[in-house]
């Protein structure tokens, strides 16, 4: 119990740093963007550590596992985030959903011998993506401005809220065995970032203006996900 | 970082073309038909697998530009700016924005390969003009991308007026950018931003 507290006081201040944040830098930005002057700041700093820190071990990491290694390590921590997945959706009263990401759980966790084979996929329970964030907007709570928070990158302010409980709940902080639960952290946070790395090309490609290219493509994204991937089409003013 | 470029995977392997005559497809056989074509030919080509950025975009250029309405997205993504454009500017716009695109595609391509695309059915009745086909982008060890097109009909096929991967619309997540660049400098500004960046890029340029 005492590790919850911790963890929810740990995600509270985060939550605290972001309103005052949030309070401080309303001087520049558009409506869109109030934040902007702030955002493309930390936008700055996140990118810079990743260029020098968490990319370069990313891509030792990728350049030396290979496929199928790293697609069962995808798996495992896949598995873990399902549990949450499942919950998130019965959250949002989604239960045959739900129930169906805790199959996924139960069937990897054994069968796929604790989530390295994702066997419940290919039995035809479909993976989904769901977190806290979502739930807060399916429940009608608006987005809020958008936020870059340090380390873990673009939000909103609904989605910032979301990742303190996102945090707060990932079964991996209540590893007790300390040094087994940072390597589990460690290697997940390269892992993902490994599995990125096609996408970091592409955004090159594209971006006119990296910041912003990244701000909307993320709004856009949200506003997808909490429709299920079936947002109303905004109108176009042609 | 991390999370937040995931969704922009540009799983781009699945975009449209077909050199056949595709001009009487169904739109989500005219997806599927060049899908299955552009796939085939990334899995077969060393070159493009390992990032030769020229042959992804002359295999983007012969395949799948014909079947993309590159003026309608390029009017979309200026949205409210379009209408002051000149006719002349307008086309600058158009050509720029093509070259743009093409070769975020092709550095698609280049970049991901061991997808697989599953091009859902459409139910088209014989009244739509306008329709959405749906596709996924399935990938191992992960969550299936969602992949949609819009199609227009035109005298000449079915042709692509936007694609969203994973509900970012490529053409429409421009239109801050642009609306941004033109309140500054004007549209003459945003032609020239458009030219610098197609420049700046190593890879050779993708024209016909």
């Amino acid at each position: 119990m005492k590790t919850i507290s911790v963890r929810f006081k740990s995600g509270a201040m985060l939550l605290l740093t972001v309103l005052v944040t949030a309070g401080c830098a309303t001087s520049s930005g558009s409506e869109k963007d109030p934040l902007e002057g702030y955002n493309r700041a930390m936008f700055a700093f996140n990118d810079g550590l990743d260029k020098v820190i968490l990319k370069p071990v990313a891509k030792g990491y990728d350049a030396v596992l290979p496929t199928p290694v790293r697609t069962g390590v995808t798996n495992f921590f896949g598995n873990i985030a399902d549990l949450f997945i499942g919950v998130n959706n019965l959250l949002q009263g989604k239960v045959s959903t739900g129930a169906g990401d805790l199959g996924r759980v139960a069937v990897n966790t054994t069968v796929g011998l604790l989530g390295v084979f994702d066997v419940a996929s290919s039995m035809g329970l479909e993976k989904h993506d769901e977190d806290f964030g979502q739930t807060f907007g399916r429940w009608g709570v608006g987005s809020g401005a958008y936020f870059v928070v340090p380390l873990f990158g673009p939000r909103t302010v609904r989605d910032t809220a979301g990742l303190v409980l996102d945090v707060a709940a990932d079964p991996v902080g209540y590893i007790d065995h300390i040094p087994t639960r940072n390597t589990l952290l460690a290697v997940r946070v390269v892992n993902d970032r490994a599995d990125l790395l096609p996408a970091d090309k592409v955004i090159e490609e594209a971006a006119l203006d990296k910041y912003s290219y990244v701000r909307d493509a993320y709004l856009q994204h949200r506003r997808s996900v909490i429709y299920d991937g079936n947002p109303p089409r905004k109108a176009e003013f042609e | 970082m991390k999370y937040a470029i995931s969704f922009i995977i540009g799983s781009i392997m699945s975009c449209v073309a077909t050199g056949v005559a595709a001009n009487n497809l169904a739109p989500d056989e005219l997806i599927r038909t060049v899908s299955a074509d552009v796939v085939e030919i990334v899995k077969a080509d060393k070159d493009i697998q390992s990032g030769n950025a020229r042959k992804a975009a002359d295999l983007v250029d012969k395949k799948v530009a014909p079947h993309f309405d590159f003026l309608r997205m390029t009017r979309l993504a200026l949205g409210r700016d379009w209408r002051q454009a000149s006719p002349v500017q307008q086309k600058a716009l158009a050509i720029e924005f093509q070259t743009l695109l093409v070769r975020t595609y092709s550095k698609a391509l280049t970049e991901y390969k061991n997808q697989t695309v599953d091009v859902k059915p459409l139910v088209l009745k014989a009244e739509d003009t306008d329709v959405k086909v749906r596709s996924e982008i399935k990938q191992p060890g992960a969550k299936a991308i969602q992949l949609d097109y819009y199609l227009q009909k035109s005298d000449t096929g079915w042709k692509v007026y936007d694609i969203e991967v994973a509900g970012i619309s490529l053409v429409t997540n421009y239109r801050e950018s642009f609306a941004t660049e033109v309140r500054n400098s004007g549209i003459d500004g945003l032609i020239k931003v458009l030219q610098t960046k197609n420049k700046s890029t190593e890879t050779v340029a993708v024209k016909k």
